[in-house]
């Protein structure tokens, strides 16, 4: 420290807070933290198993090979033209993963990190933001996956599917899925610290969100059988998601600018929100939890 | 330099005691519309001082109660006080893992604590790799810590194992690696908790060495928390005794201590006097004294400390050859030491009204403990009185040799002695 910072503080600890104060000089500082945090994640999750990081394989694709028996086979759900369901089912699933492991990965942050939270601080939002990313690796996984049967099924199996423009959009469908799951994460996350009453709604509600975002059938499939809940479905962000991930792979309907832009505005808010609960509570939840 | 590095404003905190549960939320809410209406917290004004021992009407504690206090930089600050003083909850605000009720802290460097080491270790990580996690949590970059890598591993002691998963290891070794990753720190302000209860006594020696070198680094300020008096005189400039919730006293560490161990007391029937009551005889012990050696009224010493026993006698008749007894015991009676006024001296007293007899015992010898003292007045040969163990007092902890150590053992007495070295060729 030099004399130059004599007069000024470097911070201040009180009880007032601002409605937002992510302080992303702190966040800077700790890049390392956060990185060793994904390390520490991804290392240890399959550590003494045989298969190890081809449990991340196995788990998409035996939900997607189900899901064709029973959904497309089973319930006949058409998949779009020329498009064989199995792609279909992996192309939603794949997507699904991501904001459920976001989304069910930060719902218990606070809880779950209340040893370390309780000893010593680093910015609170390093935790959820190392999930983020440790699922963004596994995502990657998936996707390379998502890929290589993508690839199977044109030039070995002919399947007439090829991949939208839109795709370039990707990076976006991405980051809009991590804000989804990160910002309710951290609502639900920072509501659980007293009262524990929503922990039980996490456990089935992200089963019954499965079933409303379009992950094993087309929206437009749902609109024509039951179009009175439509729109339960049509304005569910995740639902949105989805279908353009799929669209934009496989090419099934085209691209909706409004709805995309309408996802996108949802998720930011949703996020903020999310930061500003979750700052809120970060100060003194120690005490409550 | 004696600019501030660090400013405590009128800190407090409150806690709820009980359990959450549907209760609470009415509670909630009732803050909550006071809060939209925008006016003051209800439960704030309610709330009691913090003493555990007695039960309160309220279900709020003030844990911290308007804490101010200055550090400068360079300054090693010791922060002692009892069980459930307050300690913890201001490290633990200091270090902002929870922010205060009201009042704030300002602060013009980092603070770092060593509050409890290990914090985030992974049992299936090696070593190294919770070397590095470790380190990054207690606020180190990647970089930092590969500089000092090898430092760390060596101070461990545990480079046979370094890269094998921690589950591995023992307690010991665990909480080795931990406190060998915290002592490595170069944060601006570090906080000190007692910590150094841990690992073997090699190990503690060794935590010592490194705590002080540290608190004894250039401009470094350190908070330093311990019961242990004579490593908070020994490391410390300057103190503040905290007394449930507040601050019972600042200043210089060896008033500070003084203070605290005047007002600590382990038996809470006595404060170093006892009186008795009347009983309507010529001649009585009316109170016994224990006093420190600028005669003030105390109940705690350190070991090597010279103190007095007084007794102040009622007496209405003409006493000839008047002769005293001091007995110290153990709790539980047994006999350790007999100050007799007619072994120790060859003068004996009269009086014929009331007096006091005070026995200056300049080294009683005695270990840490609580010893209790019976007194005897006799004249001539018969026994005016005898009180049984009237009074007690303790005996703290000391670096009675001046070695920095203190010695250690369940044993009764200590004794000074010389030892000599000398080669036989």
């Amino acid at each position: 420290m030099s004399n130059s910072t004599k007069d000024t503080w470097l911070y201040t600890i009180s009880a007032k807070q601002k409605l937002i104060s992510l302080n992303f000089r702190e966040i800077w500082r700790y890049r390392d933290l956060l990185l060793l945090f994904v390390k520490r994640d991804v290392v240890t999750l399959y550590k003494q198993t045989i298969l190890g990081p081809l449990w991340y394989l196995i788990q998409p694709l035996f939900t997607s090979i189900i899901f064709t028996l029973i959904f497309n086979k089973l319930a006949n759900i058409p998949t779009g033209e020329g498009v064989p369901p199995f792609l279909f089912n992996l192309a939603g699933i794949t997507a699904w993963n991501y904001f459920k492991e976001c989304f069910t990965g930060t719902s218990d942050t606070f809880k779950k990190n209340q040893n370390i939270f309780g000893k010593v601080y680093f910015p609170r939002v390093i935790m959820p933001l190392s999930i983020i990313v440790s699922n963004l690796l596994k995502f990657g996984i998936q996707l390379l996956v998502f890929t290589g049967f993508y690839i199977f099924f044109v030039y070995v199996k002919e399947a007439q599917v090829v991949p939208n423009v839109s795709l370039i959009l990707l990076p976006i469908v991405i980051l809009i899925m991590a804000l989804l799951g990160l910002g309710l994460g951290m609502i639900i996350s920072s509501m659980t610290t007293k009262y524990r009453d929503l922990t039980f709604l996490v456990q089935f509600g992200v089963q019954l969100l499965m079933y409303g975002s379009a992950v094993m059938y087309p929206l437009s499939y749902f609109k024509a059988e039951l179009p009175k809940y439509a729109w339960l479905v049509e304005y569910n962000p995740i639902a949105i998601v989805i279908e353009t991930f799929r669209n934009m792979t496989l090419s099934i309907d085209v691209f909706y600018t409004e709805k995309f832009v309408y996802a996108v505005v949802f998720s930011v808010v949703l996020f903020l929100l999310g930061l500003i609960i979750f700052n809120k509570t970060e100060k003194s939840f120690i005490d409550t939890v | 330099m004696s600019d501030i590095i660090l400013q405590i404003n009128n800190i407090s905190k409150q806690y709820r005691l009980g359990l959450i549960g549907t209760g609470t939320i009415s509670h909630d809410l009732n803050r909550w519309w006071h809060k939209v209406r925008g006016k003051e917290d209800p439960f704030l004004k309610v709330g009691e001082v913090n003493d555990r021992a007695t039960t309160g009407d309220s279900e709020y504690v003030w844990a911290l109660k308007d804490i101010n206090f200055e550090v400068k930089r360079g300054e090693i600050l010791g922060i002692i006080g009892k069980n459930g003083a307050g300690k913890s909850t201001l490290l633990k605000i200091l270090s902002r893992v929870t922010s205060p009720t009201t009042g704030e802290i300002k602060t013009k460097g980092r603070i770092a604590s060593l509050l409890e080491v290990g914090t985030g270790f992974h049992p299936e990580m090696t070593g190294r790799e919770n070397i590095y996690l470790n380190g990054a949590i207690l606020g180190m970059t990647k970089a930092e810590i590969r500089s000092k890598i090898d430092e760390i591993i060596d101070f461990s002691g545990c480079i046979r194992y370094i890269d094998t998963p921690v589950k591995r290891y023992s307690s010991g070794m665990t909480v080795r690696l931990a406190f060998a990753v915290a002592a490595h720190l170069e944060p601006d302000i570090l906080v000190v908790d007692e910590v150094l209860a841990v690992g073997d006594a090699e190990f503690q020696q060794k935590a010592i060495g490194k705590m002080q070198e540290i608190s004894k680094g250039v401009g470094r300020t350190v908070l330093f928390v311990s019961h242990n008096m004579a490593a908070v005189k020994s490391l410390c400039t300057r103190g503040i005794v905290l007394e449930n919730g507040t601050i019972g006293f600042k200043g210089e560490i060896d008033k500070t201590v003084d203070f605290y161990l005047s007002e600590r007391f382990f038996n809470d029937n006595n404060k170093g006097i006892v009186k008795f009551d009347n009983k309507d005889v010529q001649t009585q012990i009316d109170s016994v004294e224990i006093l420190k050696s600028d005669n003030r009224v105390a109940n705690n010493f350190l070991m090597g400390e010279a103190f007095k026993v007084k007794i102040n006698v009622k007496n209405k008749s003409k006493l000839k050859r008047i002769k005293a007894s001091v007995i110290i015991t153990s709790a539980n009676g047994v006999k350790f030491t007999a100050l007799r006024s007619h072994e120790m001296t060859k003068s004996t007293y009269s009086s014929n009204g009331n007096f006091s007899i005070t026995v200056d015992i300049n080294e009683v010898n005695l270990m840490p403990n609580c010893y209790f003292i019976t007194v005897a007045l006799l004249e001539n040969n018969f026994d005016i009185e005898i009180i049984e163990q009237c009074i007690s007092f303790n005996i703290i902890a000391n670096d009675v040799y001046g070695t920095g150590r203190i010695p250690k053992g369940r044993f009764i007495t200590f004794s000074r002695a010389l030892w000599e070295f000398q080669p036989n060729d």
